[in-house]
């Protein structure tokens, strides 16, 4: 039997997510997976907008921003459980990307990069200057998901570290999962289509404003529930989550990976979230050997790892 | 018969310069129409207005008794006008059969969310325009290339898979900018049969191409651009023996077959 591109990228992510703790040096290593489940998310939001749609954000951080705070303030001020924050977060940041999106993605070219930066900016701002809502820069505690408990209470038996890996892990096969359905869906295909030609993309009746808006309030979403993730596993959040660096780590995961393919994503995200782990042992120049991955693989591989790898492969088949 | 399609004095100028002035023209269903002149005359200029891809100066577009003049593109496509580009506007990194499809996006799109979530109305809209633009495939001769990435094409399957996305619309109007140009002896003639078959099922087409055997062949109608304006029009036997025509066009294709022989 032949197995479809989908099948078998959420095979490959199963796989991974169950076997990778069987050769873990120690615990310690279940925490490194989650924060790379977690950026895989926010990744994978990235690989619809700019990988399916061609578009390009620099400010999607704020939308992880809002989704971790979400879980920090709407459990005191608002009384809801913090599962349901992770929603309302979702929800506003939905909404934001649609109403920041809309008058820019009628406009040609890359206003959307420049007008997303600024929109981080803000969102960054307010996060570290409303000391009265948010504590500032000195961050906010989150309170307990209590999803552990309830699956403990069923017999398991896991630590904190597993259960956020495993958890994480799951939520990101879902993300995959949808971004998978779209990529061969009537709407992941003029998604394509206008990436491909805007032109001819308008000419068979793509409504190429509103299929871009689309994306980008799918995407603004991937990275709201990545955000609240990290929230509630580091049950801590500042304002950093939301700042530029982490805008321009999710863009480079994805570039890294290759920026058109799910499972590139979840590997650029890998990477990209455990190089810093192995960096440390180059000390201050960790930013420097990082930096220069990056130009290596952009001058070598420049579709990005994945996509790059498998053409080679392809390439010797032939 | 009423026109389908009515052009009237369509004018529009880049930087000063009039690019196209107070062109009109009228297309019948099932009618061939085609707009001939030397390079630069604003064929395809015209065609761009015509299609909403550029806003005219002057003039109105009027499709099925509606002014549509400057109307975004995807709407016009839905009022049933379609169109290929002169340099070819192929989703080079989707396969054959997925480029076919988007020519069905508007039988195929529904809600976003449906898509997301693998629902089955999602897919029931996938599986009809697969049908469809499957079918499509087989009537341009592309059956067997339908996994094969568009980019690796050849050019002259190329144009008829344009084409065939074209198609896909189920268009009233259908403008084709130079689709055969390019195409070897074989590939002309199949893209001429193709073009016939269609404008007998009840199509307004609308033409610009270089290979004037092919024009006089099967033009109904033909219109003749020379710096932006019309300079003559009628049967293909009329605008041949039109003296302005020979002169601006004609002639120098006549002269250079002269040097030739």
């Amino acid at each position: 039997m032949r197995i479809s591109p989908k099948t078998a990228t959420l095979l490959v992510l199963a796989v991974l997510v169950a076997l990778s703790p069987f050769f873990f040096p120690s615990n310690f290593y279940y925490r490194i997976g989650s924060l790379m489940f977690v950026n895989a998310i926010a990744v994978i939001g990235i690989v619809i907008l700019t990988g399916y749609a061609g578009q390009i954000s620099l400010g999607h951080a704020g939308f992880a921003g809002i989704g971790a705070y979400a879980c920090a303030l709407a459990p005191v001020h608002l009384g809801l459980h913090p599962g349901i924050a992770v929603f309302l977060g979702a929800a506003i940041s939905g909404v934001l990307a649609w109403m920041v999106g809309r008058p820019i993605l009628r406009l040609k070219g890359y206003y959307l990069g420049v007008a997303t930066l600024g929109f981080g900016i803000l969102v960054s701002m307010i996060l570290t200057n409303e000391r009265d809502l948010t504590r500032g820069p000195d961050g906010i505690d989150v309170p307990d998901l209590g999803l552990r408990a309830l699956v403990n209470g069923l017999g398991l038996n896991l630590s904190n570290g597993q259960f956020w890996y495993f958890f994480s892990g799951i939520c990101m096969i879902l993300g995959a999962w949808i971004a998978l359905n779209l990529f061969n869906s009537p709407a992941g295909r003029a998604l394509r289509a206008l990436h491909g030609s805007e032109v001819a993309a308008r000419t068979v009746g793509v409504d190429v404003a509103r299929m871009k808006l689309q994306a980008f309030v799918i995407s603004a979403v991937y990275a709201s529930i990545s955000g609240s993730l990290l929230a509630l596993q580091n049950r801590f959040v500042s304002p950093d989550i939301a700042g530029f660096m982490h805008s321009i780590e999710m863009v480079t995961m994805a570039v890294l990976g290759g920026v058109g393919s799910v499972l590139g994503a979840v590997i650029g995200a890998g990477i990209l979230t455990l190089l810093p782990q192995v960096l440390t042992i180059f000390a201050e120049y960790e930013q420097l050997v990082l930096g220069l991955v990056m130009m290596l693989v952009m001058i070598f591989l420049r579709e990005g790892l994945l996509p790059s790898i498998l053409k080679r492969f392809r390439g010797r088949d032939e | 018969m009423s026109e389908l399609l009515s052009i009237e004095g369509l004018g529009i100028s880049f930087g000063g310069v009039k690019a196209v002035h107070d062109v009109s023209f009228k297309v019948k269903p099932g009618e061939i129409v085609s707009v001939i002149g030397p390079n630069g005359a604003g064929k395809t200029t015209l065609f761009n207005m015509i299609s909403g891809i550029y806003r005219p100066e002057t003039g109105r577009v009027v499709l099925n008794g509606e002014d549509v003049t400057g109307m975004e593109p995807h709407l016009l496509a839905r009022r049933g006008m379609s169109r290929t580009f002169q340099n070819l506007q192929i989703f080079q990194s989707m396969t054959v059969l997925e480029n076919a499809i988007t020519g069905y996006h508007l039988q195929e799109s529904g809600s976003v969310l449906a898509d997301l979530f693998n629902l089955p109305a999602s897919r029931r809209r996938a599986r009809e325009a697969e049908a469809g633009a499957r079918r499509l495939l087989e009537r341009v001769g592309l059956e067997r290339a339908a996994e094969r990435e568009a980019g690796n094409l050849s050019y002259g399957s190329l144009k008829r898979l344009e084409i065939a996305r074209a198609l896909a619309l189920g268009p009233k109007v259908l403008l084709l900018d130079e689709p055969a140009a390019g195409c070897n002896a074989v590939e002309t003639e199949e893209i001429d049969h193709l073009i016939a078959e269609v404008a007998a099922s009840g199509v307004a087409i609308l033409l610009v191409e270089h290979d004037m055997k092919m024009v006089m062949r099967i033009s109904n109608h033909i219109v003749v651009l020379d710096h932006g304006e019309k300079i003559a029009e009628g049967d293909p036997a009329t605008v041949s023996r039109n003296p302005a025509v020979i002169a601006a066009y004609l002639g120098a294709e006549a002269e250079a077959e002269h040097a030739d022989g």
